[in-house]
């Protein structure tokens, strides 16, 4: 159990996806004007990456990696040069379900979460996650507790960024600097205050 | 548009990184050395000249509710081939640019200008495009890198520029500048400079704050 946590305080964290890595930051800048919205896009992060990443996990270690096919009497085939086509292709088909199930059973929740679930197939942070658990060779159970973390890291980041812009909109900003340009100092800020956690590694 | 300006448009003024917004994520991750940038706009060039080709030869016999997924697919095996011509050739930047290769897939410029133009222009336009396109973000990446490599590591490519303190040198390198934040800073201030330089592509306030009364009429 302590492995997991370990992993998840780590994605959470020292490895935020958003602040560390610069993942899925297209998305990042251009939907965190409001909280409110940014909460219902942090949600949707969180379920896609903590199903996306244990499947992807699965499918790589059981199908595609050198010798994973050793159950079928295919041991000397090496499909890993798939990863990133069948990694892209879960994703998108796994968002589709998604979409289909929430809309038939929760329509509440499809409400506050529909618009975003296609716009996360090409979020970076989702595929981002799915081949940091490859390139670190995370076993299953590892794999669900970083694509959880992973997911509530970039929730966290959002959510924080979108509270500071709430605010800055009544500041006084420097002609040329309004917009985007302040956004990116301000995640800049964020992110120099994440790296002093890292000082605390475990 | 007349062949040049979809060429010359997408340089600064408009640019995809500093006015769409797109693609950020490897300008911001792979830019602490010049030579990772620079593999980095080669590849997002050839992937988006290669993706643009592809699909604007096929773009009337797509039909538009299938057509992202084409799209994708056409992407991802475009980066898959890139990606493993990297593992070959040069393992060792394959190895410092790690994911960052592969996130091309679900890099915002590729799949913004197949359905912003392949999808409607020519052949011989798309590729204007792509070129254009790949060289604005080029651009933005290796004057990042520069800022970057050479304050921070007193460095351009591995090569030494300024002679560091440690190694008996004048120059007492800037540490921050090889941390992750820093590029939020240094392309923060690019855009500033961008919107001054083009006043045009200033975004509107959505408050104007009140001005200060005027101290003689008090």
């Amino acid at each position: 159990m302590g492995a997991f946590f370990d992993v998840f305080f780590r994605a959470v964290f020292l490895e935020n996806l958003a602040l560390a890595y610069f993942l899925g930051m297209c998305t990042f800048l251009a939907v965190s004007k409001q909280v409110k919205t940014t909460v219902g896009l942090g949600v949707a992060v969180i379920v896609v990456e903590t199903i996306s990443v244990p499947l992807n996990n699965l499918i790589y270690n059981f199908v595609l990696r050198e010798g994973a096919l050793a159950w079928a009497n295919l041991g000397h085939m090496d499909f890993s040069f798939l990863g990133l086509l069948s990694q892209i292709a879960v994703i998108a088909a796994m968002i589709q379900i998604l979409e289909m199930v929430l809309n038939r059973f929760f329509p509440a929740l499809y409400n506050t979460l529909g618009i975003f679930l296609p716009l996360l197939t090409v979020n970076c942070a989702i595929l981002g996650a799915s081949l940091f658990m490859v390139q670190r060779d995370l076993a299953f159970i590892e794999s669900v507790a970083f694509g959880f973390g992973a997911g509530v890291g970039w929730a966290l980041a959002i959510v924080m960024l979108a509270g500071l812009r709430e605010k800055m909109k009544y500041s006084d900003v420097p002609a040329g600097l309004e917009g985007l340009g302040i956004t990116f100092i301000t995640t800049g800020l964020i992110s120099l205050a994440f790296m002093g956690i890292a000082g605390l590694s475990f | 548009m007349s062949a040049k300006d979809t060429f010359i448009k997408p340089l600064v003024s408009e640019n995809p990184v500093t006015l769409h917004v797109l693609g950020i994520c490897s300008a911001l991750a792979i830019t602490n050395s010049l030579t990772s940038s620079l593999i980095m706009s080669v590849s997002l060039t050839s992937v988006l000249v290669i993706t643009n080709i592809a699909i604007s030869l096929i773009r009337k016999h797509l039909p538009s509710s299938v057509r992202l997924i084409v799209q994708i697919t056409i992407i991802a095996s475009a980066v898959a081939v890139i990606d493993q011509v990297l593992t070959a050739y040069l393992p060792d930047a394959a190895k410092t640019l790690s994911v960052y290769v592969a996130l091309i897939v679900t890099n915002c410029i590729v799949l913004g200008r197949a359905e912003a133009c392949a999808m409607k222009c020519g052949v011989g336009t798309s590729i204007l495009d792509a070129l254009g396109n790949g060289l604005g973000y080029s651009i933005i990446l290796i004057v990042v890198s520069v800022i970057r490599e050479l304050f921070g590591n007193g460095s351009l490519m591995g090569y030494k520029i300024l002679e560091l303190v440690q190694d008996g040198g004048l120059y007492q390198p800037n540490a921050m500048l090889m941390l992750p934040p820093s590029a939020f800073f240094i392309i923060g201030f690019l855009v500033w400079v961008i919107r001054s330089w083009k006043p045009e592509q200033n975004e509107n306030a959505d408050f104007k704050p009140t001005p200060l009364p005027d101290r003689e009429k008090r």
